[in-house]
């Protein structure tokens, strides 16, 4: 049941996307950068968090997410520290996935080398 | 002395012939129609270098050697090179010249270089200004996706108008000799820049129809050539989407080319096995299309009379980027294998 | 040409193909709901190692960024993206080929200003608006005490 339900939504929110690229003129970066400030957005109206609670990877995954976590760590870091924590809760709770981008693509980069197309 | 025909069109009276040429490709292109016409393939597309733009431009590099080899001419017979190509700055081809020690012009056309070049050339041999011109292009897969769109590992959809850039070079050896009995230059249509306000970088042939249009259109009405004269239109690059534009175009001013004109964008790959989209672009998809089918043909004497017109999209990625639209060129070259005895 | 661009967008219009938007819709629905159903399995397993949720997520998160970004190293990521479209570019996995794919084409500028310059050059704006909007949000909530 978990897998059926992270199937759905992560197949709904990805589909989502797919008619934004081919109905209207936004292009991926920008569709990405909606896609994050709406996780922001929805998590301060207090519908994502639910969701993923609901569909676990399914919500958690796609980059809207990432959004998601990056606004419930500013709220849980003000909850413990005041002001200061909309500050540095955010990047902190999204710690693990920037830093793991980061330091494998330099490994990726370094080892490997960009190939032609056919 | 040349003669000015109307306002856009040079006929040429002296002699200016194609004494060599020569077409280089990669894998892609060894594997469309045009394959087995190529005179250097590579299927390393880095050709045997370290970075895309080195593989360029020595790809450039070889396509002049080659066209100075089938002329019979080394590179100090050479008075002018006239080159150009799609990378900031057009290394590809101050990088290939460089050690060839010919005294260079550099343009940039974006896909329309090569008629460009040839035009230029052509001027310069018909005025006596020069006995011995190359013009050449280059175009590389590789570099152009880096520059103009993303990384080659970024996963993203190329939507179906958008077009494939040739990994090819062509190069040209023309000169003045009177006595020569090869294809010669005829006539020349230099293009205005045209602009119709598309913004769509995916969309390349729609935004250079409408200079296409323009310029065979002029061509016919300064010298009043007829259509059934003309054994091929050639455009470069327009795609299949484009290609239709440019029928819609001239439709309205009464002009049906249909029976006539190819691109070379369709004619270098196969669109049913290969997965180009609308066809194949880059400067080096005309210019190898011309070097390796178009003057190749011209000889052997199957087409007599053909406009070459290589079309480009003058765009960059800051133009884009600010949300400018973006302007076309296509200049026309008018080929000619006479027959004996005419 | 006696043609306004008005004229000529619509005529454009009609002549470019459409893109096959129910293929690549399915294609999305099918290759992203995969990748979540893999992101499933994955917290599924830490959870099972005793690994506490908050945790398990994290890993779950740097483990598909692992796989993407090894599949962008081996030429295999944008290859599935070609078809997958917004089902590979919506995923965290999409985010890490944003970051991997350029790092490695901009190696052959240096080390440092390529490949370490570039390597946000997509992605950059995900943070950019990301951070922004989560700390315009905090403020907010703090002031207006929504939390």
């Amino acid at each position: 049941m978990d897998y059926l339900k992270a199937f759905l939504i992560g197949g709904i929110i990805c589909a989502i996307g797919q008619i934004l690229i081919d109905k209207t003129k936004l292009t991926p970066a920008r569709i990405l950068v909606s896609f994050v400030v709406a996780g922001v957005v929805l998590t301060a109206f207090g519908v994502y968090g639910p969701l993923v609670e609901w569909a676990g990877a399914g919500a958690s995954v796609p980059i809207v997410g990432f959004g998601y976590l990056l606004a419930d760590g500013a709220i849980k870091a003000i909850q413990e520290i005041g002001l200061f924590g909309a500050l540095t809760g955010g990047v902190k709770a999204a710690s693990a996935g920037i830093a793991a981008s980061i330091f494998f693509a330099f490994i990726i980069a370094l080892i490997f080398k960009p190939k032609d197309k056919s | 002395m040349a003669k000015r025909l109307g306002r856009y069109t040079l006929a040429l009276e002296n002699p200016v012939h194609i004494a060599g040429y020569a077409a280089v490709g990669s894998k892609m292109e060894r594997d469309g129609p045009l394959g087995d016409r190529f005179d250097i393939l590579n299927d390393d597309s880095y050709f045997g270098q370290k970075t895309w733009e080195k593989a360029e431009s020595i790809m450039q590099k070889q396509a002049c050697q080659r066209a100075l080899d089938k002329a019979k001419m080394k590179e100090e017979d050479i008075d002018y090179i006239f080159a150009g190509d799609l990378l900031n700055q057009c290394i590809s081809s101050s990088f290939s010249i460089r050690d060839l020690g010919i005294p260079f012009f550099g343009l940039y056309g974006a896909c329309s270089t090569m008629s460009e070049s040839l035009s230029l050339a052509a001027m310069t041999l018909e005025g006596h200004m020069a006995d011995r011109c190359i013009a050449s292009t280059s175009s590389h897969f590789c570099t152009a996706e880096r520059q103009f769109r993303f990384p080659l590992e970024y996963g993203g959809q190329r939507p179906p108008s958008s077009t494939w850039t040739a990994t090819a070079a062509g190069a040209v050896v023309l000169d003045n000799d009177p006595d020569s009995v090869k294809t010669s230059i005829k006539a020349l249509t230099a293009g205005r820049i045209i602009d119709l306000g598309v913004t769509d970088q995916n969309n390349m042939g729609a935004a250079m129809a409408p200079a296409a249009a323009d310029t065979i259109a002029h061509f016919l009405t300064d010298t009043s050539v007829k259509l059934s004269d003309i054994d091929g239109i050639f455009t470069g690059d327009l795609g299949t989407v484009g290609s239709e534009l440019l029928y819609e175009l001239l439709d309205r001013e009464n002009i049906d080319i249909r029976s006539k004109h190819q691109d070379c964008g369709l004619l270098l790959y196969d669109r049913d096995k290969q997965d180009v989209h609308a066809g194949g672009s880059g400067c080096g998809c005309s210019a190898s299309v011309l070097c390796s089918y178009l003057l190749p043909e011209l000889e052997k004497g199957s087409m007599h009379n053909i406009l070459f017109i290589a079309t480009g999209a003058l765009l960059s990625t800051t133009s884009v980027q600010q949300n400018e639209s973006i302007p076309g060129i296509a200049h026309l070259v008018q080929l000619c294998k006479e027959t004996k005895g005419e | 040409m006696s043609m306004s661009p008005k004229e000529y967008d619509t005529l454009t219009k009609k002549a470019s193909p459409n893109s096959p938007w129910l293929k690549n819709l399915l294609w999305a629905f099918f290759v992203g709901g995969a990748i979540c159903t893999l992101g499933q399995v994955l917290t599924n397993l830490y959870l099972f190692l005793d690994i506490p949720k908050e945790i398990a997520t994290s890993m779950t998160s740097v483990s598909l960024i692992f796989l993407s970004a090894l599949l962008t190293g081996l030429d295999l990521y944008d290859t599935i993206a070609q078809h997958a479209g917004a089902g590979t570019l919506v995923p965290i996995t999409g985010f890490a080929n944003a970051v991997v794919s350029p790092a490695l084409e901009f190696k052959a500028e240096g080390l440092i200003l390529g490949l370490g310059a570039k390597m946000f050059v997509i992605a950059g704006p995900v943070l950019v608006y990301g951070v922004s909007a989560s700390i315009i949000y905090g403020i907010l909530a703090f002031l207006f005490g929504w939390y």
